[in-house]
């Protein structure tokens, strides 16, 4: 049975800037990280195989350089490492995004059965967190959000409990299989790649899958696919407000008028 | 027929002895290669300096004590040799030699011999009243110290009979063997002194026989490799570890003896168990399991247990049998929240008389967690990947590192155009106190009018900490960004400000075939005040009194001792404070070895202890010259109301004391 993580190559969304004029992100010379969240999904699927013996895969769609993240996960320990990705699929939205997902999906279960499917939570770049539901939806899974604890999983019953984290409470909840889970950073804690593995990951094969094995119709895929643009970008301007003292060459002196302002504002009674 | 006896009893304890050696010898042998035969001459120098001059032994209380018997044994090699050799052939002995010659000898024999029994007696009473570490009163110990006396006891008996039977005669170079000679024939009658001579004699040889082959069993097996070991100490100062080459198959970092070098092996049998590393190490100080000694310990006992598996098998069965190095409550191993203190601060090496070195050992084991294992305190995890995705331990953005100087107007590195690049580290970069520090030390080097450029947002972390945590792995990463950097932009001298970074790319980069002149910031400061291109204004009264810490990458790594103190003396107009713990002998703040990045789980912390110890001298300012340590002693000092102290960095004291027109 197989447990496939879904893992996006973000741009280190810390480093990004929007280039004020064309209201794009800069990525230029921008490191490119794995979501955060897809790497808890990640260490949830080897796990599983480690304590289930389920075969794990990795699974990301993007651009050719993506295969730096699917090697970082062959370092950790998946069975396979599968990079989706061709010039059609660019441009995508969350609905062409899971379209391709999904479809790389239903095209490993043909060889053998898909038990799970963990996505993160969200990304840090587009947040939407429509992603994962999306391939639920698609592959007829069972829709597991915002998991922070997998109490039980039953492979001859062929159900999954889990733990919900809602806010202000936790909810448990069992499903049948196959299952899409998203994950929040609570699950787990994330392994470190011991140096063998990661040495053993430079030679190991990530496999690369192009829309000629998924065979989708060039409509449904990339920007084509995507009924979403995002026309514009842009970082908030400050509208009130105003920069006091300096604080780099004097801290004792900006310290001392922030202070005689929360005085005079009577900010600090109670 | 007693010399036939003698002979035979004789050959088969040397055989038994250098079987034994053979033995150690194969142990040693089992450790990795590592090359310790460079600098011949310099190596026979320093060993001749500490082992036979004991340079270090007598540092410490009771060191003394220890160069009396280790010379007196010295001389008395000579006369044992006689023992032995008149032993089989009776004629032959010092009695051949000119009596001006003789009697010398027989005089230097008596004094030392009664020099050892004094000091044995005082080693004993030492032990029992003040050991130098708990635990240190063992059976094996005070039997040591009983066959030498015996040894002592005997010999005078011998002589002491020869003379009282008349054999001898009573020489005024003899004087304590003849006080046992007038002891002697006050009670025995004149045909049982024949037979004392023999029954001395015989107590002589077999506990001078037993002993040697008791040696390479106990603790004084370090009587045969302390003198070695000296030799083939490392040059200079053990202040980086050795690189690994990361290609398959290979083996990182160390858990069994074998994945250690027969250098660190051998430092296992070196050990005198004096202690000293331990009373030094300020983990062990505050209540962390860590013991510098009992590390060593544990390799030696590992070493003893397996090393006979080991050395039978080969290859993957050998990795497989070994017990490891690292683990709880077993024997030969050391625990892992041990390996976890270690501040990498460098006293217990510096403290060791026989030149071990613990930290190494320590970084490997700790690279084999990391590294094969991937098993670190959880803090770790956030720290690796911060280094490895944004080159800093705070995960901030790399665009972030050079607004701490947006309203300043540094000019970036441009080899020709600026003499030298000013590295300021992670710290001076990014944390809020440190950036200060920065802010000041550009002041005192536009003031001085030396010409340097930065690398502003280009500028990557040195690695210093990852190397120390044992992520070797990411280390060399880093460190081949950095060094094909630094040869890109033809950087060929640099300033710091910090202590680790100093040491990285000072002696870590060297590794890399980076060779740089590094400066501290302390060095280049003392420099330019002794030479007067830096110019001070009065003296800074409101410094108050003023106390020095020591940092440890600085002092007891690199030697750099004397700058920060003349920097003192030239603001001040006094020199600064001193601690009781203070130069190669000063205490760790306890952010060293990646401590900074980990909470202090276990015992007391260790910024707490060296803060009180500041304190005591009633301080009004702390002057540090480490980020570090700046960290540590801010942190400690709020942690004592009413303490009244403020903690200065050195380049701080020095912009403070700029004329008011370069301010
Ligand atoms: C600034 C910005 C704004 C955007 N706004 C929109 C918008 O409003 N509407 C819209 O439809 N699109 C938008 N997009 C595009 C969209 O974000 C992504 O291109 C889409 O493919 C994935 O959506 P997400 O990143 O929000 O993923 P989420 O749905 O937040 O991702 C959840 C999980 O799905 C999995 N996953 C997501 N993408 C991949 C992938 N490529 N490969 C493997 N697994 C993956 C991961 O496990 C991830 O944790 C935007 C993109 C950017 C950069
Ligand atoms: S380096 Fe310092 S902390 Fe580490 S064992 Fe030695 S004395 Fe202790
Ligand atoms: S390691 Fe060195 S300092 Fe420590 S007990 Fe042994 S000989 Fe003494």
């Amino acid at each position: 049975m197989l447990v496939i993580a879904c893992l996006k190559q973000v741009p280190d969304t810390t480093q990004v800037q929007i280039d004020p004029v064309t209201n794009t992100l800069v990525r230029d010379g921008i490191p490119f990280i794995v979501n955060p969240y897809d790497t808890h999904a990640l260490e949830e699927t080897l796990r599983l195989k480690d304590s289930h013996g389920l075969k794990s895969v990795a699974l990301s769609m993007g651009p050719p350089n993506a295969e730096a993240t699917l090697r970082k996960a062959l370092a950790l320990g998946v069975d396979r490492s599968i990079l989706l990705s061709d010039r059609a699929f660019g441009g995508a939205d969350t609905l062409s995004t899971s379209n391709v997902l999904a479809a790389a999906i239903r095209k490993l279960g043909e060889s053998e059965e898909v038990g799970l499917v963990f996505c993160g939570k969200q990304t840090i770049d587009g947040d939407t967190a429509q992603v994962g539901p999306g391939i639920a939806v698609r592959l007829g899974y069972s829709q597991l959000t915002l998991v922070d604890r997998i109490e039980k999983l039953d492979l001859d019953a062929k159900t999954v409990t889990v733990r919900r984290k809602l806010e202000g409470r936790y909810e448990i909840v069992e499903a049948r299989l196959p299952a899409m889970i998203t994950v929040v950073r609570e699950l787990n804690r994330p392994r470190y790649p011991t140096v063998p593995m990661r040495l053993a990951s430079a030679k190991a094969e990530v496999e690369s899958w192009s829309n000629e094995q998924l065979q989708l119709d060039v409509n449904s895929v990339g920007l084509k696919g995507s009924p979403t643009w995002v026309s514009r970008i842009f970082s908030p301007e400050r509208q009130e407000g105003e920069i006091i003292g300096d604080g780099l060459n004097d801290p004792i002196a900006a310290a001392r008028l922030l202070l005689d302002r929360l005085v005079q504002g009577d900010m600090l009674s109670v | 027929m007693e010399h036939i006896f003698f002979s035979v009893l004789l050959s088969l304890s040397m055989a038994a002895f250098a079987f034994s050696c053979y033995r150690r010898l194969v142990l040693v042998a089992i450790g990795k290669h590592e090359y310790r035969f460079d600098q011949p001459l310099a190596r026979f120098k320093e060993m001749l300096v500490y082992a036979l001059g004991q340079k270090r032994v007598m540092s410490r209380p009771f060191g003394l004590n220890h160069v009396v018997i280790f010379w007196a044994f010295l001389v008395l090699a000579v006369a044992n040799l006689e023992f032995l050799v008149s032993g089989i052939l009776p004629g032959l002995s010092f009695a051949l030699l000119p009596e001006p010659l003789h009697d010398a000898l027989a005089f230097l024999f008596d004094i030392c011999s009664l020099a050892v029994l004094i000091a044995v007696a005082v080693a004993a009473v030492r032990r029992s009243i003040n050991p130098p570490f708990p635990g240190a009163r063992t059976c094996e110990a005070y039997f040591i110290l009983s066959m030498i006396a015996l040894l002592m006891l005997a010999f005078f008996g011998m002589n002491g009979a020869l003379i009282a039977s008349g054999v001898r005669t009573a020489s005024p170079f003899t004087p304590v063997s003849g006080i046992f000679a007038s002891l002697l024939s006050s009670c025995l009658a004149a045909d049982q002194l024949n037979l004392a001579v023999s029954v001395f004699w015989w107590i002589h040889a077999v506990v001078l026989l037993g002993f040697m082959n008791y040696l390479p069993y106990s603790k004084h097996m370090h009587i045969l490799t302390a003198i070695p070991n000296v030799f083939l100490r490392t040059m200079g100062k053990s202040n980086t570890q050795p690189r690994e080459e990361f290609s398959e198959g290979n083996i990182f970092g160390a858990a069994t003896v074998d994945q250690l070098t027969w250098k660190d092996l051998l430092d296992s049998f070196s050990c005198t168990e004096c202690g000293r590393c331990h009373d030094s190490c300020p983990a062990a100080a505050t209540g962390k399991a860590l013991n510098p000694r009992e590390v060593l310990h544990a390799i030696k006992e590992n070493l003893l247990q397996n090393g006979t598996v080991l050395e039978k098998l080969a290859g993957d069965a050998q990795a497989e049998r070994a017990v490891s190095l690292i683990g709880e409550g077993k024997k030969g191993a050391t625990p892992e929240s041990a390996l976890w203190s270690c501040t990498s601060c460098g006293a217990c090496m510096e403290a060791c008389p026989v030149f071990i070195e613990h930290l190494p050992k320590i970084v490997k084991m700790r690279r084999h967690l990391v590294q094969m294992e991937a098993k670190f305190p959880d803090e770790l995890l956030n720290l690796f990947e911060n280094m490895e995705q944004r080159s800093n331990p705070w995960g901030m953005a790399p665009s972030e590192r050079s607004k701490w100087s947006s309203q300043l107007e540094l000019r970036p590195f441009v080899a020709g155009e600026t003499e030298y690049l000013l590295f300021l580290g992670c710290s001076g970069a990014f944390d809020a106190r440190n950036k200060q520090v920065s802010v000041a030390l550009t002041r005192v080097l536009d003031a001085a009018g030396v010409s340097y450029g930065v690398l502003g947002r280009e500028e990557k972390c040195c690695g210093e900490s990852v190397r120390r945590l044992g992520n070797e792995y990411l280390f060399d990463l880093m460190a081949r960004e950095s060094v094909a950097q630094f040869r890109e932009k033809g950087v060929t001298k640099v300033i710091t400000q910090c202590p680790h970074c100093y040491n990285t790319l000072k002696n870590d980069f060297r590794q890399f075939g980076l060779e740089l002149e590094v400066l501290h910031h302390s060095e280049l400061i003392a420099g330019f005040l002794a030479s007067g291109e830096l110019q001070l204004e009065g003296k800074m009264e409101e410094l108050g009194n003023l106390v020095l810490h020591d940092s440890c990458y600085l002092g007891r790594h690199n030697d750099v001792y004397q700058p920060p103190r003349s920097v003192v003396q030239a603001v001040t107009g006094t020199a600064a404070g001193e601690m009781e713990r203070n130069l190669d002998k000063a205490f760790c703040c306890g952010a060293g070895g990646g401590r900074m990045w980990l909470e202090e789980h276990e015992g007391t912390p260790i910024n707490r202890a060296r803060v009180a110890e500041a304190l005591a001298l009633k301080p009004d300012t702390i002057c540090v010259s480490c980020p570090f340590c700046m960290t540590m002693f801010e942190d400690g000092v709020k942690e004592v109301p009413g303490a009244g102290v403020q903690v200065k960095d050195l380049a701080e004291l020095v912009a403070q004391a700029l004329p008011k027109t370069s301010k």
